[in-house]
């Protein structure tokens, strides 16, 4: 499992303006895309100089696809990457306020201690 | 020597900049009663008649990643372009070029990796809301010299609170050991109990307003006491998942001194947060 990675998704989507859309749009194929092109690019080094190791686990590749922040809070993705990512994607779609309200909502199962965030 | 002309203390709210500047149906209804809470506060900074800022906040995952994370690391530029493409898209936030004041980021680096803290720099610093929030609030003409001093409230593992607040003293001591006859505020914002990407989000208030009751008191009075022994890494989680920035509020406290009661004490319950507002004047009371 790596919440490193997740969270460098989140990361490197979220500074994005192409990608934010994209993702938006095209969840299942940014993310696969993302995977093979991008997960092991160490980001202030060139592209020669690639990480080897890292891909997603299964749990977290679907998360991702299916645009389930639950899920992602569940294992422990940083939930400030998360909720700005969504953010951005979903805020758009809602009353002011009302995306956010919703999110907290559909996290109210979640009782302290949270999933861990620490990578 | 230079003077430490005053210290201040706030939360850095990201909502100030748009609810201040909106007008007509766009105007929430706390605008005008938070303008005037910044303005007053705004006041407590123009009085201390200050030539250089030094500014303690923390990078939201902007330039700072997990790749290469610094506790602390102080910037050392002659300038710092300021907020991000996320910042302008959530909150409206301007883009903006503060000058440095490079001297003393050097003086304080070499004094600090003197003195026991293993600082990070930044020859290239982008620096973010949790500077540029309280540069629009207390200093909007963005016209003096900065040192931004940043510190992981973010990512874990994060240091102990106690770390921030011998930091804190450290910084007053070495910035008064500058041998500039300049006239210094140190600016830094946290925040009280928050909630970011949990289920206790954007509520009505903060998620705990009895831990802002007791916060305020600790922050107003320079209770390192009553602030050590019920702040820990493990019980910041529990007022809310993103308590943990309330540390560079301890921090302040550093700066501020032991049993150092604040100047003038300012808070404003709103949606999500409560906002506080500490002004400290070494020199005497300004206020």
């Amino acid at each position: 499992m790596s919440k490193y990675l997740l969270n460098k998704f989140l990361f490197t989507v979220d500074r994005d303006p192409d990608l934010v859309e994209r993702y938006r749009n095209e969840p299942r194929a940014t993310v696969e895309w993302w995977e093979a092109e991008e997960a092991n690019r160490i980001l202030n080094c060139i592209s020669e100089e690639r990480s080897t190791w890292l891909q997603f686990d299964d749990v977290e590749r679907s998360a991702l696809a299916a645009q389930d922040y639950v899920k992602l809070f569940e294992l422990g993705a940083h939930p400030f990457l998360t909720l700005t990512l969504f953010i951005a994607m979903f805020e758009r779609d809602h009353e002011p306020l009302g995306f956010q309200k919703e999110y907290a909502l559909r996290l109210a199962r979640f009782e302290m201690p949270y999933p861990d965030i620490a990578t | 020597m230079a003077t430490v002309c005053a210290v201040i203390a706030s939360t850095h709210h990201p909502f100030y900049y748009r609810a201040s500047t909106a007008t007509g149906v766009h105007r929430p209804p706390f605008a005008d009663e938070w303008v005037s809470k910044i303005l007053a506060f705004r006041e407590t900074l123009t009085r201390a008649n200050p030539n250089v800022l030094v500014m303690v906040g923390s990078d939201h995952f902007h330039q700072l990643w997990l790749d290469n994370m610094p506790q602390f690391l102080i910037g050392k530029a002659p300038f710092y372009d300021a907020n991000w493409y996320n910042e302008e898209r959530e909150f409206g936030l301007p883009t903006m070029t503060l000058a440095g004041q490079e001297d003393l980021s050097a003086h304080l680096l070499r004094k600090g990796l003197d003195s026991g803290f293993d600082l990070a720099f930044s020859n290239e610093l982008r620096i973010d809301h949790s500077i540029t929030c309280p540069i629009i609030a207390l200093r909007p003409e963005a016209d003096l010299p900065i040192v931004p001093i940043y510190t992981n409230i973010f990512a874990p593992p994060l240091p102990q609170p106690k770390r921030f607040i011998q930091l804190g003293q450290a910084v007053r001591a070495m910035i008064e050991s500058w041998p500039e006859k300049l006239r210094v505020a140190v600016i830094g914002t946290g925040h009280l109990s928050l909630e970011l990407g949990g289920p206790r989000q954007f509520g009505d208030h903060g998620p705990d307003p009895e831990f802002d009751r007791r916060a305020v008191d600790w922050i107003a009075n320079g209770d390192f006491e009553g602030c050590l022994s019920h702040v820990t890494l493990d019980s910041l989680h529990l007022p809310g998942n993103a308590t943990h920035g309330f540390m560079d509020f301890m921090l302040m406290m550093g700066v501020a001194g032991e049993n150092s009661k604040a100047d003038y004490v300012d808070t404003l319950d709103l949606f999500h947060t409560m906002e506080a507002y500490f002004t400290w004047y070494p020199e005497g009371n300004l206020a």
